[in-house]
Order: C-alpha cells, then sequence, then structure tokens
C-alpha cells in the first residue's frame, strides 16, 4: 500500500516524535525508513496495550506519539486503550493494519474482518478506512483533524 | 550492579514506611507515579508534589508503560514507577520495552506483598503461596534477565531506609524489588479529582 519512505515523511510532515509499535508483515516494512528518518523515534514493545500506555506518558510528557499496531493487537489492548484515551481524555492517534480486508486468501474465514470497525466504533475511535495508495492524505488530514480536535483518531490501512 | 539485601526477615516492610522513605529521599525533580496501594497509601502522607502522578485510575498494570513513556520525552528528569507484584506480572513485558528503549533515567519499584490487596488479598500467580516449592517468583531475577542495569532487593525496613536513596542514584534503568507486608483491608484508591484536569497540571508542571 505505502512505502516506508511515504510513511515516514509523513510523520515528519505532520510532527510525530515518537512511533510505538508491534509489528506486522505490512506495517513492520515500514521500520527502517522510519529509524533512518532521525525525527521519529520508533519504541518497540511486547504487546500492543503497552503501545496506548507509552504513548500516554509520552503525550504527557510533551511529545506528539503515534501507536502503530495490527488489528489484533487493537483487540489485545482494549484496556489500555480505554484508560489512556476515555479516563485520561488523551488523544492518541494510531496507524492500525486491517488484516484479511484485501487479501482474503491466506486466512480464509478471518473474523479480523467481522470485529475490527466495531471495535473501533465501541471504543469511540473516529477512524478513516485506507483502501487505495492514493489516500495517503487522507491519513494526513484526519490525523491533523483530531490533533486540532483534542481527540483520538486512527486511520485503518486495508492489508 | 546488583545488590541483594537477602538476610532472612523477622518482618517485612510496612507498606507506609516504605513510601514515607521514598518521599522523604525523592528530589524535586523526580517524577513519581503510583498506581493501586501505592498510590492510596501516598495520597495519606502530606501535601502532594507537583510532580507527582497518582495514576488512578489505571489499565492492568501499566504503570511501567506510562513511565517508560514520560521517561522518553523527559529524559533530563528520573521518574519513578511504584508498582504492585499483581500490577507487574500484568506488564512484565514493559520490563524488556524498557531496557529496549534505553532509557537511563527509569527507576520501577515493585513493592511485593504476593497478593491481589485491593480486591481482598487473593494470591498472585507469582505468589509463593500454593506453588510446589513454596518460591514466590523472583522479581529481582525477572529484571536482570530483561537487561536492567542496576537491580536492587530490599526485604527489611532499616536497609530501604538507609540504601534507597543510593538505589535510586544508581546507573538506570534500575529495578528495586521491596518486601512489603499487605495492609489488611486494603482497599482500592479513590481518584483524587478529575483526570484530565489532573493530567493537564502534570504536563504544566512538566513545562516549567
Amino acid at each position: 500500500m505505502f512505502s516506508g519512505e511515504q510513511i515516514s515523511s509523513l510523520l515528519a510532515e505532520v510532527g510525530v516524535t515518537h512511533v510505538i509499535t508491534v509489528p506486522d508483515s505490512t506495517i513492520g516494512r515500514w521500520e527502517p525508513a522510519i529509524e533512518r528518518s532521525g525525527h521519529t523515534r520508533l519504541v518497540r514493545v511486547c504487546r500492543e496495550g503497552e503501545a496506548w500506555q507509552v504513548a500516554a506518558g509520552l503525550h504527557l510528557g510533551g511529545a506528539t506519539p503515534l501507536v502503530m499496531i495490527q488489528c489484533t493487537g487493537l483487540f489485545e489492548s482494549g484496556d489500555a486503550l480505554r484508560n489512556a484515551v476515555h479516563d485520561w481524555r488523551i488523544p492518541i492517534f494510531s496507524i492500525i493494519g486491517y488484516r484479511s480486508y484485501l487479501d482474503q486468501a491466506k486466512l480464509p474465514g478471518d473474523t479480523c474482518l467481522v470485529f475490527t470497525e466495531p471495535i473501533l466504533d465501541a471504543w469511540k475511535i473516529d477512524y478513516r478506512l485506507i483502501t487505495s495508495p492514493s489516500e495517503l492524505g487522507v491519513i494526513r488530514d484526519h490525523f491533523v483533524s483530531c490533533r486540532g480536535a483534542g481527540k483520538a483518531g486512527a486511520a485503518l490501512i486495508a492489508e | 550492579m546488583t545488590i541483594s539485601t537477602t538476610t532472612p526477615a523477622v518482618s517485612r516492610i510496612p507498606l507506609v514506611s516504605s513510601l514515607e522513605t521514598l518521599r522523604r529521599v525523592r528530589r524535586d525533580d523526580e517524577i513519581v507515579i503510583t498506581t493501586m496501594g501505592s498510590a492510596r497509601e501516598w495520597m495519606t502522607l502530606g501535601e502532594r508534589h507537583a510532580l507527582d502522578f497518582i495514576l488512578v485510575p489505571s489499565a492492568m498494570g501499566h504503570g511501567t508503560s506510562i513511565g517508560l513513556g514520560l521517561a522518553l520525552a523527559q529524559p533530563s528528569k528520573r521518574v519513578i514507577v511504584c508498582s504492585g507484584d499483581g500490577s507487574l506480572l500484568m506488564n512484565l513485558g514493559s520490563l524488556a520495552s524498557i531496557v529496549a528503549a534505553n532509557v537511563p533515567n527509569v527507576v520501577v519499584i515493585v513493592f511485593d506483598n504476593g497478593v491481589y490487596e485491593v480486591t481482598g488479598q487473593q494470591p498472585t500467580a507469582g505468589a509463593g503461596v500454593g506453588r510446589a516449592a513454596g518460591r514466590g517468583a523472583d522479581f529481582g531475577a525477572i529484571a536482570r534477565a530483561c537487561g536492567f542495569d542496576s537491580v536492587y532487593e530490599f526485604s527489611d525496613a532499616p536497609s530501604w531506609t538507609n540504601d534507597a536513596r543510593g538505589a535510586l542514584d544508581a546507573k538506570g534503568p534500575t529495578f528495586i524489588s521491596l518486601d512489603v507486608e499487605p495492609v489488611i483491608g486494603g482497599t482500592a484508591p479513590h481518584s483524587p479529582g478529575p483526570t484530565a484536569a489532573r493530567a493537564k497540571r502534570l504536563m504544566e508542571a512538566l513545562r516549567r
């Protein structure tokens, strides 16, 4: 969908200081470009729930973090997300890989397709579904809009 | 560096006195995060510092993760995270994440009482009770295995009282295990006020 360089440039453009991540086979390929960038630090955590809370600490400390995980990690990280985004009202933006949206041959019947968007709705995360390489600007615009509104948001990247 | 005060303890360290020691030696520019039992007791010890972060409500054991984020954003400030053993067991991976992030300004203190105190003192999965060998999880060994530069273990109050400042000043990231007594009847802490306002106050204090 996107190259690491495209994502890295986007992160620089909107001022993201830290990306907290657990990779999947799509978003993980962006890591080298982000690491090379010199403007955005990559923070690797063991499990996705950590990512939301590390991001919360970064925000409290004055940084501009972004969480980058797969939808399966979103499922895992519900309580951490709830606490950071809703209890503490910390406006964390995330990029979430949407497993099996474009390719259903590898995991036929993958229930990620059933649960990902309802879960985002349940957690009251304003998201944009990104299905085409032409939509990089949608991610940027949504990030800027969410930051302006002081609310959490997500870009759901079809995989 | 690894220092262990493993002399047999007559009794564990009272939680309140262990926190009083931390409060006494804490420097003015150090951030202190408290959760669950430590938050409950910390709030009884007197006026709150601008860099206190009472993490109530919290998520499952994520004090260490918030601390990692704060330490990354504020590299000139030491971040002291007070966690329970039950909380740490829920988020053990955060110890590896702290080391991987190469943050020397994090101190994790685990107040190990062997129980989920605020839910009625049920033993944690890491407690010695019920295990074949009767030995609880060795948090110091876990921290060492994760790569913490400095690990300290205190099982009696005088050692902690005397050596707390030295442990906090060690080359970080630092892990401190305190063998503390459960507080009988200890309940979940009350939120000391609206969360968004408290988050904003901390952010403002860090900007000064």
